[in-house]
């Protein structure tokens, strides 16, 4: 029996069970990270049909948010705008700003090549190239001319595998090919991948939906591990993934942005009803 | 940048790739009209179209086309009631009876009865099925259109059937299955529901396969005979449109002549032909997967 | 409730009738099958039982004779082989190209579907049409004259469709999250082509190129069109010279009433048969490989 949401200075209600537990508590106060990407009213059309509606928030350096909501909801469209991923689809049209560092992605004289090197992508399902495990790697850093002489490459490869917690795992075989390794050592390999170009930010989609909980787990201390020296948005329908490892997080629901706040009190006092019921299980 | 100059020059190189097929479907109309253009200022084409001789190469030259042309429709013909019949006989048995070992083995044998060269289908014509038939039917001539249009008919049967069953596989399996639950044997299914329901899938194949009838060469250039006759006689030697080109190319007819033009005259018949009905099968194809795709 | 009998599942006379029409249809379309395959097999029973003897190293070697018995195929194999090559070298690089830009830049552009549907009928074109325009075009208008090169020319034009079709195909095969992979890391569209789509397509590509050659290799009207010859005692020896190919000294062959020149066509028939044999099998290993290849 909910009671309806009013502004509360009092207690939270009772969590149910099982979700107290794993949320982090990051403490009162003001968020005082610098805005890193900076959403105002964006508007998402594939063709004729809106899947987003008037979305504005700011995302923040060095932290860690997710995108939470049910399937359909346009999490994913919205985290593809940010590295303007839609541009590739047929139809895709966008309003508003997405202003990252404070220039607008979609301006005019703003080259989506750049972008997308400052800004870099996981994807749901892992996508090795087939190529070696080295080859996948130093493939960002061919294209963008990133190092040159074969002493750099190897050495921008070696971080980059290590900063994705893999490089153990394949130091023995970084010329044997990427599709041998096993679906979590892949999407790390995947992480590895975006890692070596550098970017600031790292957009993940849903990147542990596919893999076995211990899989899973190993990405989500890695993401927690990266956020020192990156800004990570993390789309999942996973509430307590995004309970785990998220410092804010963002709820979605049928194309629109329904709450937004530090994630312990999205979980634990959230301010809308849709989202309560939503955290809670009565719906999506 | 640069690079974005360099990205813009890639794209305009393969565009022009891609315009070539543009360029040839305007050089093909291109060549065959300005010669077809020539040879009409000195012949007239009323006699082209509706003359019942064909005698360009004799000393009184005649331009009636139509002896081609009932050569090429004969010969057609013959092919076109071996090859449906059996096609798609062939197509409802693989699509709705064969199981998945049979299908894997025959269809790829099918495909090698496609593959064949034309020039071998001809040997095969002129050396083995026309003295053979002439044992059954004394009066057959040693060329003659019968037999190319049997073989001809051999040639296109994969056509018809790997397009049909094509289109057949294309039917939903929700329709056969509705016809099942009421009692129908597969047979029933298949000629009731089935093709019926793949009706014009079907006659695009059909179609293709007569245009492909149509421009066939060297069969009949080696057993159908070089003697252009306005007959429906499938006994006695015959000419069609596509053999007649390849006798002219062979001889020594100087270029820039009339009879020199009159292989692009015959030429663009052939043209505007097998293109209307390559049209239409494309038209009937399109129609047929907006029903179903 | 029903009140009626308990009704019979066992056969009754109309469902009797059924399974005859049934078993009599299924019997019909197998002797349809088995005719098309005997068919088949008399075709190469019958050129096997004319041509085997035929063949030997010097028949090989060997230049046109008026005499049956010391004619040869040599200037006919060099003339296929060299027209071909020709061929492919044109058609390869434009062929890919064409279908590259289609399936990667071209979207549902207007002009894109204009060039589909050209392809889709150029597909169906009667084969000597091509000669006709090769004759026109390359022979007249451009001057190559009746030499190897317009040869390869006409024959690159005809193989093209199929070529942009089944590169096409194998574009296709690759997984868009490849692409995106690669944009994801800030690569343009040529690079992702040139680094990642291209290579992944390549066997599948191979296969499309050997398979319209194959039936190139085979193609007899076209040529005899655009004035190939039908009696040189000579090998081609540059692309500028007169040339002959394989089918048309079989045609040749089989045009002339002395019997002996049968054995010879026959002859020539089996070595352009096990040509396209060995075409075929390089064509199917590498489509396996290819298969392969996405599944390690």
């Amino acid at each position: 029996m909910s009671t309806p949401s009013q502004p509360v200075p009092v207690p939270a209600p009772p969590l149910p069970p099982g979700l107290s537990s794993v949320v982090r508590s990051s403490g009162a106060g003001v968020e005082t990270a610098p805005v890193k990407i900076d959403v105002r009213g964006l508007n998402f059309y594939y063709g004729e049909k809106r899947a987003l509606d008037g979305i504005s928030l700011a995302i923040h350096a060095n932290r860690v948010t997710a995108f939470i909501g049910p399937s359909g909801c346009g999490k994913s469209t919205f985290l593809r705008t940010l590295n303007r991923m839609n541009d590739i689809v047929p139809g895709a049209r966008v309003e508003g700003t997405v202003r990252i560092d404070g220039q607008d992605a979609y301006g005019p004289g703003v080259d989506v090549v750049s972008l997308r090197r400052r800004v870099g992508m996981v994807f749901q399902k892992s996508n090795p190239f087939p190529k070696s495990v080295f080859e996948n790697v130093a493939y960002g850093l061919r294209i963008n001319g990133l190092a040159t002489s074969k002493a750099e490459v190897a050495a921008r490869v070696e971080e980059s595998l290590r900063a994705a917690a893999i490089w153990d795992e394949v130091k023995d075989r970084l010329h044997d090919s990427a599709l041998a390794l096993s679906g979590g050592q892949q999407q790390r390999l995947c992480i590895a991948r975006a890692l070596a170009i550098r970017p600031d930010i790292l957009l993940m989609d849903e990147p542990a939906s596919a893999l076995d909980p211990i899989a899973t787990q190993r990405i989500e201390e890695l993401v927690y591990d990266l956020k020192k020296d990156y800004t990570i948005v993390i789309v999942t329908h996973n509430m307590q993934q995004a309970a785990r490892v998220s410092d804010h997080t963002a709820f979605f629901w049928l194309g629109r942005l329904v709450e937004y706040g530090r994630t312990d009190t999205v979980f634990t006092a959230p301010a809308e009803k849709l989202t309560e019921d939503y955290v809670t299980g009565r719906c999506g | 940048m640069s690079s974005r100059r360099i990205e813009r020059a890639i794209e305009g190189v393969l565009f022009l790739c891609a315009l070539l097929s543009v360029g040839t479907t305007a050089g093909i109309i291109a060549v065959l009209a300005a010669e077809t253009v020539a040879f009409f200022r000195e012949v007239s084409i009323v006699e082209f179209l509706t003359g019942t001789e064909w005698t360009p190469l004799f000393a009184t030259q005649q331009f009636g086309v139509l002896p081609l042309l009932l050569g090429t429709t004969v010969v057609s013909a013959i092919a076109l009631a071996v090859a449906v019949p059996c096609g798609l006989l062939a197509a409802i048995y693989l699509s709705e009876y064969a199981p998945e070992g049979l299908r894997r083995v025959v269809k790829p044998v099918l495909e090698i009865l496609a593959g064949v060269p034309t020039v071998v289908y001809g040997y095969f014509a002129l050396t083995f099925v026309t003295p053979a038939l002439q044992a059954w039917l004394p009066g057959l001539s040693g060329f003659n259109a019968l037999s190319p249009g049997l073989v001809m008919g051999l040639m296109i049967l994969p056509l018809v059937s790997s397009l049909s069953e094509d289109a057949m596989r294309a039917v939903p399996r929700g329709l056969r299955e509705g016809a099942y639950a009421l009692g129908a044997t597969r047979m029933q299914t298949a000629w009731q529901i089935v093709v019926p329901a793949a009706f014009s899938g079907i006659t695009a194949a059909v179609i293709l396969a007569a245009s492909r009838a149509i421009g066939e060469t060297m069969i009949v250039a080696i057993a159908a005979g070089q003697q252009p006759r306005l007959t429906a006689n499938p006994f006695v030697p015959i000419e069609t449109m596509t053999a007649y080109i390849v006798q002219v190319s062979l001889g020594d007819t100087p270029q820039g002549t009339l009879e020199y033009r009159t292989i692009f005259a015959v030429g663009m018949l052939l043209f505007v032909m097998t293109f209307g009905l390559n049209l239409l099968s494309t038209w009937l194809r399109n129609r047929f997967r907006e029903e179903y795709a | 409730m029903s009140t009626t009998a308990a009704t019979s599942l066992g056969p009754s006379a109309s469902s009797a009738r059924r399974r005859r029409a049934d078993l009599l249809f299924q019997a019909t379309a197998l002797f349809v099958l088995v005719a098309a395959l005997a068919g088949l097999a008399a075709l190469v029973g019958d050129v096997w039982r004319d041509g085997a003897d035929r063949l030997s190293w010097s028949f090989l070697t060997s230049f046109p004779s008026r005499r049956a018995e010391q004619a040869g195929l040599f200037h006919a194999l060099v003339g296929s082989l060299f027209v071909i090559g020709l061929t492919a070298a044109m058609a390869l690089p434009v062929g890919v190209a064409a279908a590259v830009y289609l399936e990667e830049y071209g979207g549902r552009s207007r002009i894109a579907r204009l060039i589909e549907l050209n392809i889709a009928n150029l597909a169906a074109v009667p084969s000597i049409i091509y000669g006709l325009l090769g004759l026109g075009l390359f022979v007249r208008a451009m001057g190559m004259g009746r030499s190897v090169l317009a040869g390869a020319a006409t024959l690159a034009l005809l193989a093209l469709p199929v070529v942009i079709l089944s590169t096409r195909e194998a574009l296709r095969t690759v997984p868009s999250t490849i692409r995106e992979a690669s944009y994801a890391l800030g690569a343009t569209r040529w690079q992702t082509i040139r680094h990642q789509v291209l290579p992944m397509a390549l066997p599948g590509i191979l296969t499309g190129l050997i398979l319209a050659l194959s039936r190139a290799i085979g193609e007899t009207a076209p040529l005899i069109t655009i004035g190939a010859l039908t009696y040189i005692p000579f090998a081609p020896d540059s692309v500028w010279s007169a040339f002959t190919v394989l089918p048309i000294q079989i045609f040749n062959w089989v045009s002339r009433p002395q019997a002996a020149f049968k054995a010879n066509a026959a002859a020539g028939i089996l070595v352009l048969l096990a040509m396209l044999l060995t075409m075929n099998a390089v064509a199917v290993v590498l489509r396996d490989r290819a298969q392969r290849k996405v599944r390690p």
